[in-house]
């Protein structure tokens, strides 16, 4: 029988020998994912489950702030575009701040709070409730079952969430817009349109895969993985919205610099 | 000579310092119903959750229905977990699906071309064997702990095991749900014509549903036989102290 890697003794130290057991692991887990996404049977009813599950539910909350978003963002740019008499050029400048990262961004992270930590504690209290051995020892797969179906889901349900939310902010913008400085529907979205690239939208959908993803394989990980009873549940969702954000905000970065480099060509 | 079903020969497992099983030997015959004692943490669990392969052993072999299980791939022991049924200390019922969705789950990934007229009746029939028709539409959070286990064992059934594997079957029940329990795990045994390993450390549900006991102690079995041979005569004062400190004796 091979030496598990919690009877080696540690290389340097336990710390950093759980760190990098715990990166390699995770390297696993999304490896394991790829290959089990592609192998029949797929679980299509469950995938359609989860979709409902993870973007109709969400749709009131995302509705809610990306509204709210819109209208505050507008509020609080005007006073420094009136400054120099620029408050037509609202509508342009919410349009490229949604489109390109508040819509993504805001989606995401409500998603992280409320999808991630869901999948988390979910998936968590399935395997100290021994629910997840029950599936293996019914000769069911539980990764393909649990884990394929829910990062399936976010990573399609959250570009729905991210263009939903642009179009409500957008309209949370136009209100106050409207209210403002009279601008009509048609001028609004006119100048809103007009200011935004196909490249913004590709890269803010582009990006909406990646949250979406990011928060569905996080919220799988930390659940599949978790121990110590409730406890432990407890401290998977936690976890799955800490790690997901932080990885969301990385992600924002490194994408940031990749259409920039485009945009610069 | 009587067949074999599960065959374990020096079988050692340890969880990090922990020797949790010392060179464990055990056999299961055809048909017959085997108890197996101990304290808790004596490693009852982690003997049955190694057969099924969930867990893997450090050293020895175990045979299930001729299969050594540590050497199966996932295809082959998927094929050998479809022979052999668990049923769980908590039951591990789905909690997010009915009583129906539960006992479906394995049948229509198991057993295909199944209509929804067979499915059904399959399920309707197990649920009748179990005494619980009534909670068909029912979720697991509105069972008892007995219905629970019950459900759970009908979910083990539906798939026509040949062996029963019961893990601590009336841990947390009261006695007459446990007496329930002991004799549907007799009626499996009689209807379904499966060969049972029953873990628990309570005497009664031994007796009643054991055809031989075996009793781990320290990682290892020390007595193997009927009740009769093993408890009201021991000699081994941690088995006697075992059989002293059960009702049954009070």
């Amino acid at each position: 029988m091979t030496e598990k890697a919690e009877d080696r003794k540690p290389l340097l130290s336990k710390k950093i020998d759980k760190f990098f057991t715990g990166l390699a692991n995770a390297w696993n887990f999304v490896r394991r994912f790829f290959k089990e996404v592609f192998i029949p049977p797929y679980e299509f009813k469950e995938v359609v489950h989860q979709c409902y599950r993870i973007g109709v539910e969400s749709l009131p909350l995302i509705a809610l702030t990306g509204f709210i978003v819109g209208i505050v963002f507008t509020n609080q740019s005007r006073p420094s575009l009136s400054e120099f008499g620029a408050t037509s050029w609202l509508p342009s400048l919410i349009s490229i701040a949604v489109v390109r990262a508040m819509g993504p961004l805001v989606t995401a992270l409500i998603a992280a709070g409320k999808v991630g930590s869901s999948i988390g504690a979910e998936i968590g209290s399935m395997k100290v409730t021994e629910q997840i051995d029950a599936m293996e020892v019914s000769a069911t797969n539980p990764f393909k079952f649990l884990v394929v179906t829910r990062v399936l889901a976010t990573t399609f349900m959250i570009p729905v969430l991210v263009m939903f939310t642009d179009f409500v902010a957008l309209m949370g913008s136009f209100l106050s817009v409207n209210a403002n400085e009279s601008v009509s529907l048609t001028t609004f979205f006119v100048q809103v349109f007009e200011a935004i690239s196909f490249l913004d939208i590709i890269s803010s959908v582009l990006k909406a895969l990646l949250f979406g993803f990011t928060i569905g394989i996080v919220g799988c990980y930390k659940g599949y993985n978790s121990s110590k009873g409730t406890e432990g549940v407890g401290r998977a969702a936690n976890a799955a919205v800490v790690m997901a954000m932080f990885l969301i905000f990385i992600e924002e970065l490194l994408v940031l610099q990749i259409v920039n480099a485009i945009r610069m060509m | 000579m009587e067949e074999k079903v599960v065959e374990i020969r020096g079988l050692i497992k340890s969880f990090g310092d922990l020797d949790v099983l010392k060179g464990v030997d055990l056999d299961l015959y055809k048909g017959e119903n085997l108890v197996v004692l101990g304290k808790s943490g004596s490693g009852k669990s982690v003997l049955i959750k190694i057969m099924v392969g969930l867990l893997k052993q450090d050293e020895g072999t175990l045979k299930v229905l001729g299969k050594e299980v540590a050497n199966l791939g996932t295809k082959e022991l998927n094929e050998l977990r479809l022979k052999i049924g668990f049923s769980f200390q908590n039951s591990a019922l789905y909690d997010s699906m009915t009583v129906k969705e539960n006992l479906e789950f394995p049948l229509v990934r198991n057993i295909k071309n199944l209509t929804r007229k067979e499915k059904d009746k399959k399920i309707e029939g197990l649920l009748e064997s179990v005494g619980l028709p009534q909670s068909i539409n029912q979720m697991p959070s509105e069972l008892s702990g007995g219905q629970k286990k019950r459900i759970g064992v009908a979910r083990t059934l539906i798939l026509e095991p040949e062996i029963m594997l019961y893990d601590e079957p009336t841990a947390g029940l009261d006695p007459i749900t446990c007496m329930d329990i002991n004799n549907l795990i007799v009626q499996v045994r009689e209807e379904y014509n499966t060969s049972s390993i029953v873990i628990t450390h309570d005497l009664t549900c031994a007796k009643v549903t054991g055809d031989r006991m075996a009793v781990l102690l320290d990682g290892q079995f020390d007595a193997v036989g009927t009740f009769e041979e093993v408890f009201p005569n021991a000699e081994d004062q941690r088995i006697k102290s075992f059989y002293d400190y059960n009702f049954i004796n009070s």
